[in-house]
């Protein structure tokens, strides 16, 4: 799917990716790591990807078999959000800023996050294997 | 996201309902300043009925404990469990809030 990069349309490409999720069989934990994920990579388009006026958000959701894939797309310039630093999560509350905690949830609540420029497109391809919590 | 406040004997009860994210995040912000505003100088927010928060949520969150630190106020959190406890977690700011098991704790601990 695809839409303009508004904060507006969270609530529609959230629920794009809850019913992609959901027909794969994300377990619960799983799919609420890989809705923020995306709201986190979402808002950054929506924030930066387009400087100059209003641009485009593509998604796109698949499988694997093991691994719930998502792919969060943008026109901008040429932009990797994992080159990002880290940010110092050990801070006390006064000194403690939330800038880099969006690229921090990308990394933390996915199973791999990679980034690749195509056809004049930041892609961030962010992989969910289906949780064995519970197997025997 | 629905935002309901009860004011008890020693601090303002403040429940937060639904999704803290990029998009009502700025309600609680507002919500909030104008508590702080209105001289209220202690809160308990209770999280028993939030399904979910991001970075935008946890940074209203931030922005507004500090301005009751500066103010001399308190802020405590009651009822962070489950998905919404674990983005606290990886986020270290489960370590620099004050955080209690229920809404009848968190009150006892008001200074």
């Amino acid at each position: 799917m695809h839409c303009a990069a508004t904060v507006e349309n969270l609530a529609l490409v959230t629920e794009f990716v809850e019913a992609a999720a959901d027909r794969f069989g994300l377990d619960t934990k799983k799919k609420f790591g890989a809705l923020v994920a995306l709201e986190e990579a979402f808002i950054n388009i929506c924030s930066y990807a387009y400087p100059n006026g209003e641009g485009e958000a593509e998604l796109a959701c698949g499988d694997d078999g093991d691994a719930f894939l998502l792919e969060i797309a943008d026109k901008g310039a040429p932009f990797d959000v994992l080159s990002l630093p880290e940010p110092d999560t050990s801070l006390d509350i006064m000194d403690r800023e939330v800038g880099g905690l969006g690229v921090h949830f990308i990394r933390k609540l996915s199973d791999s996050a990679s980034y690749r420029r195509e056809n004049g497109q930041n892609i961030l391809r962010l992989v969910f294997r289906r949780s064995l919590e519970g197997v025997q | 996201m629905e935002i309901q406040t009860q004011k008890e004997a020693n601090a303002t009860v403040v429940t937060i309902t639904g999704r803290l994210d990029a998009v009502t995040a700025p309600e609680y912000e507002k919500k909030m300043n104008e508590l702080i505003a209105g001289e209220a100088a202690c809160f308990i927010v209770d999280f028993d009925k939030l399904d979910y928060i991001s970075s935008a949520g946890l940074r209203v969150l931030l922005s507004t404990a500090k301005r009751l630190k500066t103010k001399g106020g308190q802020i405590r959190f009651a009822n962070v469990r489950g998905t919404v406890k674990e983005v606290f977690d990886i986020s270290g700011f489960g370590a620099i809030f004050q955080m209690n098991d229920s809404v009848a704790i968190a009150l006892t601990k008001i200074a």
